[in-house]
């Protein structure tokens, strides 16, 4: 749908991807994929989405927007209609997620022509996995508060440190990575670099165990790690403003040039099929009217996010250019944890069954669908500094730091 | 809007610069006639009026013949009926507007009495095109079509149509409910039953054996009232459809959005005011917004609002496109209007603290607004239950 404002140029280019995508349907994956690219465990999921991701890039379905020199595409207003080729053909999701949405939109901003060439083709082509270092231990939501040392040392900074929730870290070649130059500034001692990782001296990458009883995400121990001057991004000690950038993207508020795809098909139709296919009271829950009830509310809310990205881009009907786009992660994050709450009371006893259980419904999704998704209302900025930033920067609240 | 074949939604829902023109110069013109503060000196000036003393709730007469003259009674007239056949996106940017200042008029129950009669419309010469000019010329109308159950089924209906003794045309029997803003209406749109089906009559406010009998009602920015009809005669120039249920039910997306709207517009209007309170008010030496428990209710209000608004010009381009989804978008639309203004309402009163429970405090009169429209056609559950029906199948 939604397509009465596309250029002659980008309706060729729709129709060429809805039929790339048609007729290059990727062979079924070896093992259960995860729900999204940041719960990415085995080397087997690893091999075969990135492998995928390399097709959507050949194919020009990925980086459509970034200069060709980077080994993008050249294009402009490309990237939206791939993205919503690759969700509409529900193919697997694009792997190198922190590559795509954070790293390579934050080097075309701030980067050398050098970096760029060096650091973005293979985001894009997702041969080169970029994980995410801005959490520590003691500084989550107080992101500032960065205890990371990094030392200039010649042609090179010496990092110690410690990096927490660092989805991807056992499979990255690449950090982006904000560490301490100064212990006098709170804010303006922050340097942002891009932190080599894979086979790194002093870098140790461990993985850490999620409450699903997976892996997926990792602490990384910086100890006399050496990055190269040749890594840092734009300034000494403007890391905080670069990192700023980078959560722009991270938090869905601009459109990231790097693209995502979706293996999942409409969560309202699936929680429809597991209400008709589950008892309750004797009967279908698929006829229990709480049950419906909540069912309709989770299609409004959805449907209500479809909409608000259609009215993002009709200036007259939005009040505050930042106003719908504020709201992206909080509305996403919530609407996935509330549908998989939701399809864990559907199903009912069987929702207490383990994945491995051959009786547990949809393979185990509901539960650990419900679990997992705290990953994502407490990653980038948990829901509820999200709150304070809507009431601050767009309704112009008094500030909570 | 009968038979329209299904067209491709525009990505924009086709409001473009005439929806925003009108949308604009609405708000102008009633931030200029209708501050809130002549507001609360219009409705609100002695609580006794309305509540214990039973008058009628005031309105601005002027403003009204102002916005006639506009062409605002002609928004949702077809210009083969003689008016402006405006997209439904650029009507709910008015009615939002028209919320937002909680404007007293027989705007939406005239729009509403438009596009009711809009689906009686036929191939064919219909006597619905004359009654739609006078609407464009400037009469006000309002829907009858309520029973005394209150019941939202528009095949329901309180009014019973006899045949007319030995000659053509009906008479009309029974009550209509809750129709709005009665009380400046010049014409209803009446449903009423036959054994041979369902009729929509236009019956003028002065017809003989027609009683206006007004409700005491909590909004003091409207009117409301039970119709009683004795005995009522109607012409044949006045029965403008023999499927009158169906047509109000192809009707009904229009009339959802239009509350819908007007519960979009209330609600950024507490949304704001509440947060320029929360800015202003201090307490233990901070603006009380400073405190994540004013500042979180306030930027969920804003989520629920623009999920709300969303919906509803989805809603409204879904009408303007023909499309098959427009009851379900419409029911959504009006469900999360339904939520979203209970929610800013509720926060509105609660962080206003003392001062909000108070009379001199303007919010309580969006409060009612809201209030009446959450319930009209139908409250947030019960779009929810008909969507159940339409998502997942019939129980």
């Amino acid at each position: 749908m939604a397509d009465a404002q596309l250029t002659a140029e980008q309706a060729d280019f729709q129709e060429y991807a809805e039929r790339w995508l048609a007729e290059n349907a990727p062979p079924p994956p070896p093992e259960r994929l995860p729900i999204s690219a940041i719960e990415v465990m085995t080397t087997g999921q690893r091999d075969y989405l990135q492998a995928w991701q390399y097709r959507c890039w050949e194919a020009g379905l990925v980086g459509c927007d970034y200069p060709r020199e980077v080994g993008g595409g050249g294009h402009e207003g490309f990237q939206r209609i791939a993205n919503q080729a690759m969700a509409g053909a529900r193919t697997p999701l694009l792997i190198n997620i922190v590559g795509l949405q954070m790293a390579a939109p934050t080097i075309l901003v701030h980067g050398t022509d050098e970096q760029k060439r060096k650091f973005i083709p293979g985001a894009l082509s997702g041969e080169e996995i970029w994980c995410q270092g801005f959490s520590e231990p003691g500084a989550g939501s107080d992101m500032a508060n960065q205890q990371t040392l990094a030392v200039r040392d010649g042609d090179d900074w010496v990092v110690n440190g410690h990096k927490v929730w660092t989805s991807l870290g056992h499979f990255a070649k690449w950090m982006i990575l904000i560490a301490r130059t100064s212990k006098h500034h709170k804010y303006d001692g922050l340097t942002y670099f891009l932190a080599p990782i894979e086979g790194t001296p002093g870098v140790t990458v461990r993985p850490l165990v999620k409450i699903t009883g997976e892996s997926g995400f990792n602490e990384v121990l910086f100890e006399d790690a050496r990055v190269p001057d040749a890594n840092r991004l734009d300034e000494v000690g403007k890391g905080w403003t670069v990192a700023m950038t980078t959560l722009t993207y991270e938090r869905g508020a601009a459109e990231s040039a790097g693209g995502g795809g979706s293996s999942q098909a409409h969560p309202t139709q699936r929680l429809i099929d597991l209400a008709k296919s589950s008892w309750r009271d004797g009967r279908s829950a698929a006829d229990d009217p709480v049950t419906r009830d909540a069912i309709v509310q989770m299609a409004i809310v959805g449907e209500g996010i479809r909409q608000n990205g259609r009215r993002a881009r009709v200036p007259a009907l939005t009040e505050h250019p930042m106003r719908i786009p504020l709201q992206s992660k909080l509305l996403v994050s919530e609407f996935a944890q509330d549908v998989a709450r939701l399809g864990v009371d559907i199903a009912g006893a069987h929702s207490t069954l383990y994945k491995l259980d051959p009786s547990a419904p949809d393979a185990g999704h509901w539960p650990l669908a419900y679990m997992g998704s705290y990953g994502h209302t407490i990653a980038a900025g948990t829901n509820e500094i999200q709150r304070n930033i809507i009431g601050e920067r767009v309704l112009g609240l008094p500030k909570s730091k | 809007m009968t038979e329209t074949q299904p067209q491709k939604m525009p990505a924009d829902f086709g409001f473009g610069p005439d929806e925003e023109l009108l949308r604009d110069s609405a708000r102008k013109f009633l931030d200029q006639e209708m501050p809130v503060e002549k507001l609360r000196r219009l409705v609100a000036e002695d609580p006794d009026a309305v509540y214990t003393r039973g008058e009628a709730p005031a309105w601005d007469e002027k403003l009204w013949k102002q916005m006639v003259e506009l062409g605002w009674t002609g928004l949702a007239v077809p210009e083969s009926a003689g008016g402006v056949g405006f997209r439904s996106v650029g009507v709910a940017a008015l009615v939002e507007e028209v919320g937002r200042h909680a404007l007293p008029s027989p705007l939406l129950s005239t729009l509403a009495s438009s596009y009711v009669l809009r689906e009686a419309l036929t191939g064919e010469p219909s006597p619905a095109a004359a009654w739609l000019g006078r609407i464009a010329d400037g009469a006000a109308a309002s829907l009858a079509i309520t029973n005394a159950r209150g019941s939202w089924e528009p095949g329901e209906s309180g009014v019973i149509a006899e045949a007319e003794p030995g000659g053509d045309g009906l008479r009309l029997h029974g009550s209509a409910h809750f129709v709005q803003d009665a009380g400046k209406a010049e014409l209803f749109v009446v449903h009423a039953i036959r054994d041979d089906g369902s009729y929509l009559c236009v019956v003028p406010a002065d017809s003989p054996g027609l009683v206006v009998r007004p409700d005491h009602i909590h909004d003091l920015t409207r009117d409301q009232a039970t119709l009683v009809f004795d005995d009522v005669p109607v012409t044949n120039d006045q029965v403008v459809s023999r499927e009158g249920a169906a047509a109000l039910a192809r009707a009904w997306p229009a009339l959802l959005v239009l509350v819908a709207a007007d519960l979009c517009g209330s609600s950024e209007w507490q949304l704001q005011t509440t947060v320029e309170y929360a800015r202003t008010r201090k307490q233990f030496d901070r603006p009380i917004g400073f405190f994540q428990a004013v500042k979180h209710p306030l930027s969920d209000g804003m989520v629920m609002i623009d999920r709300a608004r969303s919906l509803l010009y989805h809603a409204a381009c879904c009408i303007d496109s023909g499309s098959n989804e427009a009851e379900t978008a419409a029911r959504m639309a009006k469900s999360a209007a339904s939520d979203a203004g209970a929610y800013l309402s509720d926060r509105s009163v609660q962080l206003h603290g003392g001062i909000g429970f108070t009379w001199e405090c303007d919010v309580h009169l969006f409060f009612k607004r809201s209030l009446h429209n959450q319930a009209l056609y139908g409250d947030a559950v019960h779009h929810r239950r008909k969507l159940a029906d339409l998502l997942i199948g019939p129980i």
